[in-house]
């Protein structure tokens, strides 16, 4: 019988889960969720595909059930009101804890892009099937993602820029 | 300010993307890296990304060196036995697909022997079928160390309700104490004429027998109703077995002969 090594796995769904959540003990929360969703869906699983693809996916869509769920209770606070907290300062920044408060200000869909990309340094294959969404999709969430967190970061409104378009930028 | 010649084509963001993420191979990477130096406004955005990227990274870094909350490994040991579960009730299945060919093959060759040679031993196979069944059954679960029971012991009660209601009949569970085993538990199992229980014992030495039951269905003419005990020595572990009104018996376990016949005589002489 060749079991497998979920307990390896742990690291990577954390950090993955602590990127999404943006909180260290919902995240736990997450892949101990996670973990017991596996218990039940194993025969999901097809042996000797990707186990990591596998539970980031799991991980995925639990997360973003919950915040399905947990949409009534968000929508409480305008997201707006807090601005001023979750964008970095006008003169632009570099510090990590302005970095971790203006991912949160992303949206989840284009956050969960990017940080699949960037912190799991997963193909845009990989996060097609991780997300359930086509590579064009993949690509536009990627675009936005960068683009609004550089404006974030630099301390620029939204609106100072026109929404980029993955279509190739007209020259002047 | 754009100094890219005129009528260049604007690099594809995707390209942008991809150089940032080191997807591009060394040859394209190159190629877009030459682009980007008459680009200034690409060249800031990939410039923006790649910090941005490293940012991300950074800020993410240490989360795997961090110690994992007991709780989640637990769970995750779970889950991983879960998925052990899983995958041998898989081969058990083949197993007993297999079973069911060889037992389905085995019919239809006696069978055709039997007409000529009347159908005493075609009889007497089922019944066989079943003992092998129960070994295989044994095989299985006894070397289970956290799970070799669904329901414990403890639930005694309701483990023979359980198993009585999906069984069909009125079960009772034999008491081996005087042998020096204990009920472990028992578990449901699929078989061929409907379900069937196993119970698990265990003595000091950690010694493991089964006690298998299920109705066992013969084909042909008439059902075997009864047999005598019969010794199965030929599968994964010996077994004395019996067929007693329509209902199967099998007690596995790697006991010499002897003493796995003594166990079936007090189980038989308690049910």
């Amino acid at each position: 019988m060749n079991g497998i090594q979920l307990v390896q796995q742990l690291p990577g769904l954390r950090r993955y889960a602590r990127v999404l959540t943006g909180d260290a003990w919902a995240a736990d929360d997450l892949v101990q969720d996670t973990l017991e969703r596996a218990c039940v869906k194993w025969q999901l699983w097809v042996p000797g595909s990707d186990l990591r693809a596998w539970l980031f996916t799991l991980m995925h869509n639990l997360y973003l059930n919950q915040r399905r769920a947990a949409k009534v209770a968000l929508n409480s606070v305008n997201i707006d009101d807090l601005e001023g907290e979750l964008q970095a300062p006008p003169d632009g920044s570099t510090d990590p804890l302005d970095l971790r408060r203006c991912l949160q200000r992303l949206p989840a869909d284009q956050r969960a892009v990017l940080l699949l990309v960037t912190v799991e340094d997963m193909s845009y294959q990989e996060a097609t099937r991780i997300l359930a969404i086509p590579l064009g999709t993949v690509m536009s969430r990627l675009s936005r993602a960068r683009s609004r967190l550089r404006e974030l970061m630099e301390g620029r409104p939204p609106a100072a820029r026109p929404e980029r378009t993955r279509r190739p930028r007209c020259a002047g | 300010m754009d100094t890219r010649p005129p009528g260049a084509a604007p690099i594809p963001e995707d390209d942008l993307h991809a150089l940032v993420d080191g997807r591009l191979d060394a040859q394209a990477a190159e190629a877009l890296r030459l682009r980007l130096a008459a680009d200034p406004e690409a060249l800031a955005t990939v410039q923006a990304w790649q910090a941005q990227r490293e940012a991300l990274r950074t800020l993410h870094a240490g989360t795997e060196d961090l110690p994992l909350p007991a709780s989640l490994v637990g769970t995750a040991r779970r889950a991983e036995r879960a998925h052990a579960r899983a995958s041998q009730w898989w081969r058990w299945g083949g197993i007993a697909a297999s079973l069911m060919l060889a037992f389905g093959m085995g019919w239809f060759g006696s069978g055709q022997w039997a007409a000529k040679h009347g159908d005493r031993l075609a009889r007497a196979e089922p019944a066989r079928q079943f003992a092998r069944q129960a070994a295989v059954a044994y095989s299985v679960f006894q070397p289970e160390v956290r799970h070799p029971v669904e329901v414990t012991a403890l639930e005694q009660q309701h483990l023979v309700q359980w198993l009585s209601k999906r069984l069909g009949k009125p079960l009772k569970v034999p008491v081996l104490t005087a042998q020096g085993y204990e009920l472990m538990g028992g578990r449901l199992l699929p078989g061929e004429d409907g379900a069937r229980a196993q119970f698990m014992y265990q003595n000091n030495a950690g010694q493991r027998i089964t006690l298998y039951v299920g109705a066992v269905k013969a084909g042909g003419k008439g059902d075997v109703r009864e047999t005598a005990f019969r010794f199965l020595d030929d599968g994964p572990v010996p077994a004395f077995y019996w067929i007693d009104q329509g209902f199967g018996y099998a007690i596995s376990g790697p006991l010499p002969r002897p003493a796995l016949q003594e166990l079936a005589r007090v189980v038989y002489g308690q049910l």
